[in-house]
């Protein structure tokens, strides 16, 4: 089974490039650039030498002692949360910026749900001395005012996105639409969705989280896989990042959390994979909410990282083959998990990751299993959601 | 003979297509508002299936859309309110859509209806040529669709040259990088544009969309190709509630096709 980009852009049946005449000179300079681009040494060069210096990287993959002992098993969080602007968006984000300038691009324009992807859009122009465009829903930007306020410190202009359900979705069509107007400038994709070659793009440039568990995982155990990766998915590309050198690797068990929101049956929920169906959104073919008129449903999650009614093609044909395993924590699992981990190891989660964490509640591992979880972000943007419902989970 | 083929033997000119959004102001106004628009003069009609996620357009249509699908309008119910608009209208009817609302609704069925119904065309903005000629292609020759394609001041003369010769009906030029609805007049720039692409004597007809809004726009435009397209403003048109809607359409075409004294 192949689990990576074909030479037409798909995965399996999913995938492609669904975008309108408009954007095809686009699409095509980065299809007949982006590999070249990647594998060339002076990219490699100027890449690496920012992950270390500037990301601050490798992250460390971090035994959590007491969170074990709790599940019975041997927890490793790979910790993306220590990344320089605190989760690993940075990571795609410094090697596009570079893929722009190679192309001699001088405005970035991008897309953020929990404004994650978009601080650290605006952190690398401001690096590199670009112009910094961010759309974001109005939902978001009221609930991530945080991150807002770090964007605009950092010199980007923040758009709030006021269409559809004002949330990543809608920021993602202003931003495709602001490409549209203005094809000189470079969208920089914040997960593995988008027209191919975002994808496979994006998923190579987060490949290097699943890079350093390999020889982590060596040095500290003697071994260089893990039985479990879990990862939470919005778009996927934290999880696609951890999974990538180990997708043909079966002995790795592969477990992808979706949001439940407030319950699969609610109503209120962004889980995907079995809420969803194939369709085609944001141009590309996935799994999609939708209704079956093929109108995209509004998603809900606590989480804005992962208020989301697709996935990236790469995990609808992870799940479709098998390969990876769909699960899901509603809003209130991923809180207790959150405040979980802070009170047993003195890390505040990101809530996109804390849906990842609240997988550990939901399997049983083997004593001497080997359980990485991918810990995303870090929780300081959700402060303000921690705190309205300390009083429930901290008794 | 497809009616779209018709329409440009007898007529090289001028042509003036309009696109509405279906379902739009009322879900009921469909087939009113198609009659109304071959009674006043137009050459051609748009019909646009609302999507919730219209990434090629701008805010009018986006509303339009919104406003259709909130009324409840589907590819369904659009085909019941069509099923019998040939006793009645008789120029080239063109269904816009996005791809994902046919896809659900199954691409064979829907190209099987398209031409039981008698439509002559169809436009996808988001199915690119390659997905079409490796995978549609054959089913819309089958039902008599003509699939129109698009170009943009980003396409390329090479491949303005292997759309021609794939296209049949005509191709819609996209007046400027942008999505629908912008306003402004027309540019040194567009102009020669329009004049290269002119130049290139492609063997399918061309229309020119997106920011024709006026007799001005209309008349410039013409100049460069067959006709022209016009959405958003007609969109916008028709949100002035004041008078009939047979009146504002009628008002609105005569007023593309006169100079204003
Ligand atoms: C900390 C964190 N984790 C996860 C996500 C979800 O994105 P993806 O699924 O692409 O990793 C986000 C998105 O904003 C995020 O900020």
């Amino acid at each position: 089974m192949n689990y990576f980009v074909d030479t037409k852009g798909y995965y399996g049946n999913y995938g492609g490039s669904f975008i309108p005449e408009m954007l095809y000179a686009n699409i095509q300079e980065l299809q007949d650039n982006y590999l070249q681009i990647l594998e060339s040494e002076s990219f490699q060069k100027q890449y690496r030498e920012l992950l270390t210096e500037y990301v601050g990287r490798p992250s460390p993959l971090y035994f959590a002692k007491r969170l074990s002992e709790k599940y019975n098993t041997n927890i490793y969080l790979k910790r993306e949360d220590l990344n320089h602007t605190g989760a690993h968006k940075i990571n795609n984000c410094v090697g596009q910026v570079l893929v722009a300038q190679h192309l001699n691009k001088k405005k970035i324009i991008a897309e953020t749900g929990a404004g994650q992807h978009g601080v650290a859009t605006a952190t690398v122009c401001a690096l590199m001395g670009l112009e910094c465009i961010v759309f974001m829903g109005e939902v978001d930007v009221e609930r991530q005012q945080p991150n807002v306020k770090r964007m605009e410190m950092l010199g980007a202009q923040v758009i709030p996105v006021k269409s559809g359900s004002k949330t990543l979705k809608d920021a993602t069509n202003e931003a495709f639409r602001f490409w549209i107007n203005n094809p000189d400038s470079f969208y920089i994709i914040g997960s593995v969705v988008g027209a191919h070659p975002y994808p496979d793009m994006v998923a190579r440039l987060q490949s290097i989280i699943s890079e350093e568990i390999t020889w982590q995982l060596a040095e500290k155990i003697g071994r260089n896989y893990p039985d479990y990766i879990i990862a939470c998915i919005g778009g996927g590309s934290n999880a696609i990042g951890a999974y990538y050198h180990f997708l043909n690797d079966t002995r790795v068990k592969l477990i992808s959390v979706e949001a439940a929101g407030k319950g699969i049956d609610s109503g209120k929920s962004a889980a995907t994979s079995i809420l969803g169906s194939p369709g085609i959104l944001h141009a590309s073919k996935t799994l999609l909410m939708q209704t079956k008129d093929g109108q995209v449903t509004e998603p809900y999650s606590i989480s804005a990282g992962l208020d989301y009614p697709g996935i990236g093609p790469v995990h609808a044909h992870l799940f479709e083959t098998g390969r990876a395993i769909a699960q899901n924590a509603t809003d209130d699992e991923a809180l207790q998990a959150g405040f979980l981990l802070t009170r047993l190891e003195g890390i505040i989660p990101a809530i996109e990751s804390a849906h990842a964490l609240a997988a550990l509640e939901k399997n049983t591992f083997k004593k001497d299993d080997i359980v990485v979880v991918n810990l995303s972000g870090r929780g300081d943007k959700d402060m303000g959601t921690y705190l309205k419902y300390k009083d429930v989970y901290l008794k | 003979m497809n009616r779209i083929n018709q329409l440009f033997e007898k007529k090289q000119q001028n042509i003036l297509s309009i696109y509405i959004t279906a379902g739009f102001p009322n879900i009921d106004d469909t087939a009113t508002i198609i009659s109304e628009i071959e009674k006043s003069g137009a050459d051609m009609i748009e019909i646009g299936i609302p999507f919730s996620d219209p990434l090629a357009d701008g805010k009018t249509i986006q509303d339009s859309s919104s406003q259709a699908l909130q009324n409840g309008m589907s590819i369904s119910i659009l085909f019941e309110q069509l099923e019998t608009i040939r006793k009645t209208v008789s120029i080239p009817l063109i269904l816009m859509g996005y791809i994902n609302p046919i896809y659900q609704y199954g691409f064979e069925a829907f190209c099987e209806k398209c031409n039981a119904i008698g439509i002559d065309g169809l436009i996808i903005p988001d199915l690119p040529v390659w997905e079409y000629t490796e995978h549609y292609k054959e089913l819309f020759e089958k039902n008599n669709l003509h699939n129109i394609f698009l170009v943009s001041p980003q396409t390329s003369s090479s491949r303005i040259k292997e759309i021609d010769s794939i296209s049949n009906g005509f191709i819609y030029i996209v007046s400027s990088a942008a999505t629908t609805g912008k306003t402004s007049d027309i540019s040194e720039e567009q102009i020669s544009y329009f004049s290269s692409i002119q130049n290139m004597k492609l063997s399918t007809p061309q229309l020119i969309g997106f920011g024709i809004s006026d007799n001005k726009s209309y008349t410039t435009a013409c100049k460069y190709c067959h006709g022209v397209i016009i959405g958003s403003a007609f969109i916008k048109a028709l949100q002035t509630s004041q008078t009939s809607i047979e009146k504002i359409i009628h008002t609105f075409i005569q007023g593309i096709r006169e100079q204003k004294k």
